[in-house]
């Protein structure tokens, strides 16, 4: 168990060199950072002396460690184009993502799961025709046009809901700040949070139907009915628990996916995160932060899949045998 | 005891061919008046894009039919509309219509485009890493397996925010939609290739492969000849609903403005410039876009749907 | 009165190229401990009878018609509810692949402890101990240990114990087994078969023995029926039918078994495949097969009829008119 999850986390820590030298490459040597820092009136002395200083002129390892070692800490220089450290720009973006990002999980597994459930079961009830064609709906509206017809209903036409921004915010600690605590905070969060996790929403309503709908089909479940077990003991108990490796893979993906989703949702809503700000830093071609907003996506999806590939062990009794017959 | 006549796939784009014109397939089509329904608009749509030129009522892209005196004319069944503009005008005094036709042609062109770069490095990744093996196919597989735990839009829009900033900025309009074609295509080659994959290795393991490779055909040939039309049935078939995603994710990166320019605006360019003025009332100039995509988003995805469950009936 | 009777049973499958039978008008029964052996190719309707009987016809199949009694009492088109008490309570089922049987994510104890609380009275302790029981009963060594253990823990052989154990819980009258051996290694098998015909003679369960292979049927069965395509071609004790088979198919049947005290170099076969469900000729369904067949054959299809022995009848137009008096 314990080497399973060291395997896990040297593979996580692996992936994550990756992304950073990735990150790195993007940083030192698409366009030219100098250019980038000084006006067009600096002198190649100055030029120079800044590549200096920048420690551009070191040898790649060295340039290498020194920025995988800063990335540690969280520096990832200064926006060029807000002129202030990244740092601290991601820090005070950081809330208003999360937020977003947890409500629309909450709201897609809440919902998502139960409807897969039943659409897996009752297959040839009008209900569930009703809510599979729904979610094909789902899948073929991008992001941005739910929010769009949804600020265009519910802001523009009945006015009941703001259409941009987070609200009245709380700060709590010097950085965190949490729109959970005001009225209008919840207000503002309504709109953006469906936005978002309807996409995830109908991802994960297929992933559970279709692997109900397989389960069911297997011999332990015909074997279980043959048994004279009641349905609520076949469904709820032998079928659910065995769709759920799947589902556990699926949603742990989809989780990943709001964050990277979030920067559509927030340009829509003018949501104050990372999302927008890493779409104002693509179209001014502000490399810190891109690469900064990189590193920082890759982190979240790594621990998330560690997440998922714990939580398979707790469900699989198979995996603990197999890992210890691999270990021991 | 059931009847199972479509069980395994037997033999190569031939067979693959046949059972698109077995009855059962065709029965199952008339059977389906959705899928009938959304293949019909598909086809209009396509249509339509493709002689847009020549059908559109006016040239939206011409600086000197326009009047900016008809900007913000409203669909004809308002106050204020006219036949002339039976959808509206844009700010610029733009025909609606005509723009939507224009726009639904640029998605469709990226979409289309990036499915087949997808497919083509997909393919020949795929092939390559089941045919041959060894340390190429775990390079491969490992690299896809990394690429798809990302959703395919973030890949498109990292790579079409590094190809932005590498470029020189008065190339950027005029490469704009080789960028996207090219992003988004890099987005989604991992799901070809594992299917290419895991048929090609099945069939090099068939008897008749290992008869050509005895009689010394080149490798080549074998994958190109052999291996590459008996794996392309399920490719294509993933490629109808991978056209509904690419045409998504072209139209969200034009929305989030690092997409096509407005000069030459796809769907997405229209609803994000029609945004703008969707608090002052003048909702038609985004919302008839957005209604322009999910149609066609909606159509190919049906027709994707059904060709899914028609061949590959354990999904249903 | 017999433990289970099927009387002119019929399942159809609709589908959109017409209706398939996929058992035609059968009848037989089974008494109090007897163990009827099912013979037949795969397709000739053997498991399909058996999930009838338990009322889990995969659909869209369906009970065209024919009545299923249980101790008499009539159990085909009972409610779903009163259907699933009589399942696992008085008639148990056995699959043909252990491997997949059992839930892989459940240990055997408590699929063991849910289907005797599910069907009786007793406590999760008492069911525990119960399960203990039932797992020593079919030969599971160190049951008390071995109860906490996962499916995947177990050989094929043993999870085909557990499989029986689990058919065993609420002591039923009657078993299915459907290839009950079939997924087994030979050497397992054997051990298989007698621990069922020793619960068959110690609990006076009476078993359906659905298989392909005549060897096991041999081994285990007090009665043979033989399906060809959807019908009962023979049925009758098993020495009769082995030894002095009536059906011209059960003759080519027996005659396809090896006997390695003969010097045969050649193995005798039936020539031709049995026609698939939707091919069914005219007349006796064997008849383009048989070598007896003769023009009767090919026009009306023969109920089973009595063949000279009392206890053997055969669908064959060569014993019409024959009487048991004979």
């Amino acid at each position: 168990m314990v080497l399973y999850v060291l395997k896990r986390v040297l593979q996580a820590a692996g992936v994550m060199l990756f992304v950073a030298f990735i990150s790195f490459v993007l940083f030192n040597y698409v366009g030219d950072p100098v250019n980038n820092m000084v006006g067009q009136e600096a002198t190649i002395e100055d030029r120079e002396a800044l590549r200096e200083r920048l420690g551009l002129n070191d040898p790649v390892v060295v340039q290498f460690s020194r920025f995988v070692a800063h990335a540690l800490e969280g520096h990832f220089g200064i926006s060029y184009r807000l002129q202030r450290p990244v740092k601290d720009l991601i820090a005070e973006r950081l809330p208003a993502t999360l937020e977003l990002v947890f409500s629309s999980a909450i709201l897609a597994l809440a919902l998502g799961i139960p409807l897969g459930i039943y659409t897996g079961l009752h297959r040839d009830t009008w209900l569930s025709r009703l809510i599979l064609s729904s979610s094909l709906a789902g899948v073929s509206l991008p992001t941005f046009v739910i929010g769009i017809l949804l600020i265009y209903v519910f802001s523009v036409s009945l006015n009941l809901l703001p259409s941009y921004g987070r609200g009245e915010v709380v700060q709590i600690t010097g950085s965190w700040s949490t729109g959970f605590l005001t009225v209008s905070g919840w207000k503002a969060i309504i709109l953006p949070s469906i936005t978002l996790c309807l996409y995830q929403l109908t991802l994960i309503l297929r992933i559970v139907r279709a692997e109900m709908m397989e389960v069911l089909l297997t011999d332990y479940i015909k074997f279980a009915r043959a048994r004279g077990l009641t349905d609520r003991a076949i469904n709820f108990g032998h079928a659910l628990k065995n769709t759920l490796v799947p589902v556990i893979t699926v949603t742990g993906l989809q989780i990943g996916s709001l964050i990277a989703f979030s920067i559509i949702t927030e340009t829509v809503f003018q949501w104050p995160g990372m999302g927008f700000l890493f779409i104002q830093a693509v179209h001014f071609a502000d490399v810190p932060i891109m690469a900064a907003y990189m590193v920082l996506v890759a982190l979240f999806f790594v621990i998330i899949n560690l997440i998922v590939d714990l939580l398979y062990f707790v469900v699989d009794p198979r995996l603990r045998i197999e890992r210890t017959v691999t270990i021991g | 005891m059931t009847i199972n006549r479509t069980s395994g796939r037997k033999g190569g784009f031939g067979h693959w061919v046949r059972q698109v014109a077995d009855h059962d397939v065709f029965y199952s089509f008339t059977r389906s008046p959705v899928t009938m329904l959304a293949a019909f608009t598909t086809f209009v749509i396509v249509f339509a894009s493709i002689f847009a030129p020549w059908l559109t009522p006016h040239d939206p892209f011409n600086p000197a039919s326009l009047d900016l005196m008809e900007a913000f004319t409203p669909p004809v069944w308002l106050e204020d509309g006219t036949w002339k503009y039976p959808l509206g005008t844009d700010d610029q005094g733009r025909d609606i219509l005509s723009t939507i036709m224009f726009g639904n042609r640029i998605s469709l062109i990226v979409g289309f485009f990036a499915v087949l770069l997808s497919m083509l490095i997909g393919i020949t990744l795929g092939t390559v890493s089941g045919y041959v093996g060894g340390w190429f196919d775990v390079v491969t597989m490992r690299l896809a397996d990394a690429q798809l735990t990302v959703p395919p839009i973030l890949i498109a829009l990292l790579v079409d925010g590094v190809a932005r900033t590498t470029l020189p900025r008065e190339l950027q309009e005029e490469m704009a939609i080789y960028v996207l074609i090219f992003s988004i295509g890099i987005a989604a080659w991992p799901q070809y290739a594992r299917v290419t994959r895991s048929g090609a290795m099945v069939e090099r393991n068939k008897e008749y492969i290992a008869a050509a490779r005895i009689i010394g055909i080149h490798p080549v040939r074998i994958m190109l000849g052999h291996i590459v039309p008996n794996v392309m049935g399920p490719t294509l078939v993933m490629a109808t609903i991978g056209v509904a995603l690419a045409i998504i994710i072209e139209a969200t990166l034009s929305f989030l403005g690092v997409g096509v320019p407005p000069t030459t605006p796809s769907l997405g360019t229209l609803i994000r410039i029609g945004n703008d003025f969707l608090f002052s009332g003048e909702w038609w100039i985004t919302i008839f876009p957005a209604v322009a995509l999910v149609v066609l988003v909606l159509s190919v995805n049906l027709i994707g749907d059904w060709l899914r469950d028609t061949f590959n009936p354990k999904l249903r | 009165m017999a433990l289970l009777e099927v009387d002119r049973l019929r399942i159809e499958f609709p589908t959109r190229r017409g209706v398939l039978v996929a058992v035609d008008d059968i009848s037989f029964s089974i008494d109090q401990g007897e163990v009827l052996g099912v013979v037949g190719e795969s397709g000739a309707g053997k498991s399909i009878t058996g999930a009838a009987i338990i009322g889990l016809l995969e659909p869209p199949g369906q009970i065209a018609h024919g009545t299923i009694r249980l101790q008499g009492q009539q159990i085909n088109g009972l409610p779903n509810e009163a259907m699933r008490r009589i399942r696992g309570a008085k008639i148990g089922v056995i699959f043909q692949d252990p491997l997949t049987s059992l839930n892989p994510l459940y240990t055997i104890g408590r699929q063991l402890v849910q289907t005797i609380t599910t069907h009786t009275d007793l406590t999760t302790s008492q069911a525990r101990d119960r399960a203990i029981d039932l797992l020593n009963e079919v030969g599971i060594p160190a049951a008390k240990r071995r109860i906490d253990s996962y499916p995947h823990e177990f050989s094929g052989g043993m999870r085909q114990r557990v499989v029986i154990a689990l058919a065993l819980c609420a002591k039923p009258g009657l078993i299915i087994a459907d290839e009950p051996t079939t997924a087994l290694d030979v050497s397992i098998q054997a051990q298989i078969i007698s621990l069922l015909r020793r619960l068959c003679q110690e609990h006076r369960t009476a078993i359906m023995l659905i298989t392909h292979d005549m060897g096991v049927i041999a081994e285990t069965a007090d009665r043979v029926a033989v399906m060809y395509a959807g019908r009962i071609a023979e049925i009758g004790p098993l020495r009769d039918v082995v030894k002095n088979p009536k059906h011209p198919y059960t003759v080519g049947l027996m005659d396809s078994i090896p006997v390695i005290e003969e010097e045969n170099d050649e193995l005798a076969h039936i020539k031709g495949a049995m026609p698939g469900l939707q091919e069914i000729p005219l007349g006796c369904s064997f008849n383009p097969r048989c070598p007896d067949a003769f023009d009767q054959c090919r026009r009306e299809r023969p109920d089973l009829m009595p063949t000279g022995n009392p206890n053997q009848v055969a669908a064959c137009w060569k014993y019409d008119g024959t009487t048991n008096n004979d």
